[in-house]
This record gives structure tokens, sequence and C-alpha cells, in this order.
């Protein structure tokens, strides 16, 4: 175990700010990304739809 | 009819850019003009001090080529895309590449090697030292053509394509890089009193890979273009 | 061997390949988020406190997975787009375009981990060196692709254009690389080289190694998942599209 108690893990030897912040950004990309994916799928999907109906009432 | 040689269809297309760019005597002074007031920037936003000047000449000198040369890209297929030449090139008997090759010398011939004819000019400017300007304008010599080359693919790839000059620029000037590192290290390394030999010599690489590669890229870009 | 071959590229149509794509999503999100959290674990709780960099040198876990997904992935689209190219397959293009995204965004935070590593090791938050200057040029790269693509209108064109473009990128990455490298020696002065961290302790290498592999992971999962909404987009006007099952 490398640290002592949860505030030596968060405080991160005084580069908090450093480490932190290059793993929050790598989560904040890794969440946005897929979510920006799963809003374009659902956009998608309602065009496809839009598409259909008007299709069958053409048919 | 016989089908004409590579080298008469490249020097065919040569000489019909070269008369249609001498009846639009503007174009070649845009881009010099371009390298000129982009040359002139620099010293007003960092101020006169003749050591700095000379420090800075090479990599200034050499952007502000880089810069002059891309912005001329647009013109290089544009206007036979427009007017239906540049599909006439492509059904021809004679291979695109060799067509393609023709229209980057003359664009090279109207748009880069005058660029390589002013720089003493604006070394000068500069206070380069005499051995250098001659680097310089050496290292234009080799590098501009590069810059056609490698251009003439965003070129070609962006024909008839909206968001114009930046996209080209956006496509281009990543790929621009290594000519940039050794065209402005050669002049760099001559300033110092070092030698510019391998930095030549790799520019000189860049240009035989150009001359090589980018006419096959190019004419498939013209193709993807016209379809 | 006939029937091999013939199943392959009975999965080369968008129609086949949409639901054996969404099969493969979550397995590959799954392989991710267990890579994700051991890579982790070997970041924080194996690795050991470094001698010179104290606690800042963890952000390597980060930066060089990073910055090896994002050349990576860069290779894997050019060969997609070649691919299209060459076959004239309209999914081959549609991967390479699934991928780019991911791939830009790999060369982001390679580019913003490697800028917050700088500060507190090196004193700036942009260090010069011929690994970060390349990244930035790759990250450009990525974003011309993208550009290209959204810039033509016509969706095989785009396919093309853009293919070219990345068949003439993935030829120059090492030229351009060769190029900076030289450079950054040249004017090795007044910079330093991140790639002079720390000799590598296992413990670090693997630690590396183990992100890697959920970084990529988590790129197949998120690149399957968007040929499947750019298949929707395109294939807008198939049969095979308007019977999906699926609703909004």
């Amino acid at each position: 175990m490398n640290w002592g108690s949860s505030a030596e893990f968060l405080a991160m030897g005084g580069y908090a700010f450093y480490v932190w912040g290059s793993y929050l950004a790598a989560l904040a990309c890794m969440t946005l990304e897929p979510l920006l994916l799963a809003l374009r799928r659902k956009r998608a999907l309602e065009r496809l739809q839009a598409e259909r109906t008007r299709h069958e009432t053409a048919a | 009819m016989s089908e004409p040689s590579i080298g008469a269809a490249i020097a065919g297309v040569v000489r019909r850019d070269l008369l249609l760019a001498a009846r639009r005597k503007s174009e070649p002074l845009f881009t010099l003009g371009f390298f000129v007031l982009v040359a002139s920037l620099f010293p007003l936003s960092i101020g006169p001090e003749p050591e700095l000047l000379r420090r800075i000449a090479p990599g200034v000198l050499w952007v502000a080529a880089l810069l002059a040369a891309m912005l001329s890209l647009g013109r290089m297929f544009a206007a036979d895309y427009d007017d239906g030449t540049l599909e006439q090139l492509a059904l021809a008997p004679v291979p695109l590449m060799a067509a393609t090759m023709g229209k980057v010398l003359a664009h090279w011939l109207v748009s880069g090697f005058p660029l390589v004819v002013v720089s003493p000019v604006l070394a000068l400017q500069y206070g380069l030292p005499a051995d250098v300007i001659a680097m310089l304008a050496l290292s234009l010599l080799v590098g501009t053509p590069v810059l056609s080359l490698v251009g003439a693919i965003g070129a070609a790839l962006t024909l008839g394509v909206r968001g114009g000059g930046v996209l080209v620029a956006l496509l281009v000037l990543p790929l621009y890089v290594p000519a940039l590192i050794f065209g402005a290290g050669a002049v760099d390394a001559r300033l110092a009193g070092l030698s510019p030999a391998a930095n030549l010599s790799l520019l000189g690489a860049c240009l035989a890979l150009a001359a090589l590669f980018a006419p096959l890229a190019t004419a498939a870009g013209i193709r993807i273009s016209l379809e | 061997m006939s029937n091999g071959l013939i199943n392959w590229f009975r999965y080369g149509s968008p129609q086949s390949f949409y639901p054996l794509a969404g099969r493969m999503v979550p397995w590959f999100a799954a392989l991710a988020a267990l890579s994700g959290a051991a890579g982790l674990w070997i970041a924080f709780f194996v690795a050991p406190t470094d001698a010179q960099q104290g606690e800042a040198y963890r952000i390597i876990f980060v930066h060089v997975p990073a910055s090896w997904l994002s050349m990576f992935l860069y290779v894997i689209m050019a060969g997609w787009a070649g691919l299209g190219l060459a076959l004239n397959t309209r999914l081959s293009a549609m991967m390479a375009h699934a991928i780019a995204p991911t791939g830009a965004m790999f060369a982001f935070l390679s580019l913003w981990s490697g800028a917050l590593w700088g500060r507190p090791t090196w004193g700036t938050y942009w260090v010069w060196d011929a690994r970060l200057t390349s990244e930035l040029v790759l990250f450009f790269l990525y974003l011309g692709y993208m550009a290209l693509n959204a810039a033509i209108d016509d969706p095989r064109r785009a396919d093309r254009a853009s293919a070219v473009l990345a068949l003439v990128g993935v030829v120059n990455v090492p030229i351009i690389y060769f190029s900076v490298k030289w450079w950054n020696t040249l004017h090795q002065g007044a910079s330093v080289s991140l790639t002079r961290a720390p000799s590598m302790a296992t413990t670090m290498l693997t630690g590396m190694l183990v992100m890697a592999i959920a970084f990529w992971m988590y790129s197949i999962a998120v690149a399957l998942a968007r040929v499947r909404s750019i298949m929707l987009e395109r294939e807008a006007h198939t049969d095979w599209a308007r019977e999906l099952k699926e609703t909004a």
C-alpha cells in the first residue's frame, strides 16, 4: 500500500491538481464520448422512424 | 493519331498554364505581396532590434514563404475544374499523373520560384549576412517545390468543396512540417556557422519523395473530385 | 476454405455487420471496464512513488497509453480507409470514420496530460519535445481528416477523399516524427525530453500496458457503436434499416 490515509491519497504528495487533472480529464472524455454517441444514435433512430412512417404512408 | 510522349504532354500542360498565368499577371504578384507583407509584420510586432531579427529571420522568412505558397494552392486546379478542362485532362490519352506534374511545375514557376527570387531582399531587411542569404535562397529553391507538390494533394482533394482555403490549410500544414524544419534548419545552421549539409540533404530527400509519390496521390484526388 | 471466405465478405455489408457490431459492443465495454480497473489499481496502489518526481509521475499511466492509442488508432483508421479505397466497400470507409473521433480524443488527452505532467516536472505547461510536438501534429492530422469528411457533401466522394488523406497522413507520420526529433535534438539546450522519464520499473511498464489495453478495448467498443450510428444515418433509405426493430 502506498497511502497512509485517504487524505494522503487525494493529496497526491502535493501534486493533486496535476494528477487528478489528468485522470479526471480522461474520465470526462471517456464518459462524454459514449454519451454524445448515445445522443447521436437516438437522433439517427428518430430520423429513421420518420423515414419509416413516411414510407408506410406513401405505400 | 499517335499518343504524345509523357515529356511532350507535361511540356504542353506547362506551356498552357504559363500562358494563362501571363495573361493574369496579378496572381504571382498576390503571392509575392503576401510574402513581403507577412515578413514585414514580424519586426512590427517584435521590435526592430537587429540582433533579435537576425536570429528569427530564417524561421520567419521560411514561414512567410510557406504561408504564401499555401495560399496560392487554391488556384492550382480550381480554374480548370470549373471550366471542365480538368475533366478533359483526366480523359486524355496521357496519364493523369503526367498532366498533374505539369500543372504542379507550372504552379511552382508562377507562385513558388518568385519567392526564391525575392527572398534575398527580405533577408536584407532582417540584416542577414550574404552567405546566409544565399543559403536561404537555396533552401527555398529546394523547399518550395516540395510545398507545391505536397500542397497539390490538398488542392486536388478539396476541389469545389466549401471551406476553401482554411480547409486546405488544415490539411496541408501538418504535412509541411518536415520541409519547414529542414529548410529553416539549413539557414539556421549557416547563420550559426555550422554546416547546413545535413539539413539540405534531408530537404532534398523530402523533394525526391514528394516528386515520386505526391503526383500519384494528387491524380487520385483529382479523379475522386471529378466523380 | 471457400466457406470461410464467403463468410467474411458476408459481414462486408452494413446490413449484416450492424447486428454483429451491436452484439460485440457490450463485450468490449466490459473488457475495457475490467482492464481499466486493473490498470488504475496498479497505477495507484501497486506502483511505488518515484524518487525524483514524487506522485506527479502517476500521470504517465494516462499520458503514455493515450499517446500509444492515438498513434495506433491512426494506423488502423488509415488501414480501413485504404481497404475501402481498394475494395470500394462502404463499410470499410465507415469504420475509418468511426475511429477518427476517438483517435483525436486520445491525441487531445495525450497533450492535456502531457501539459499537466510538464508543469510540476519541468516547470512549464508546454514542452517542445519531439513526442509532444509530433502528438500535436497528429492531432491536426485527425482534425484534417474529420474536417475533409464533413466538408464534402457526397458521402462516397467524402469516403474516398478522406481515405487518400489518411493514407498520405500515415506515410507522413514517421517522416514528421523523424523531422521533429531531428529539430528537437538540434535545439536541445532549452528543451527537455519527456522520453527521458524515470527508468521504467516493471510495475510502471505493466501499469501502462494494462491501461493501454483498457483504452484499446474502449476504443473498439466506441468505434463499433459509432459505426452503427453512421450506418443508421447513411443507410436510412434502405429496406433493412427501415425494418429494424429498434425504436427511437
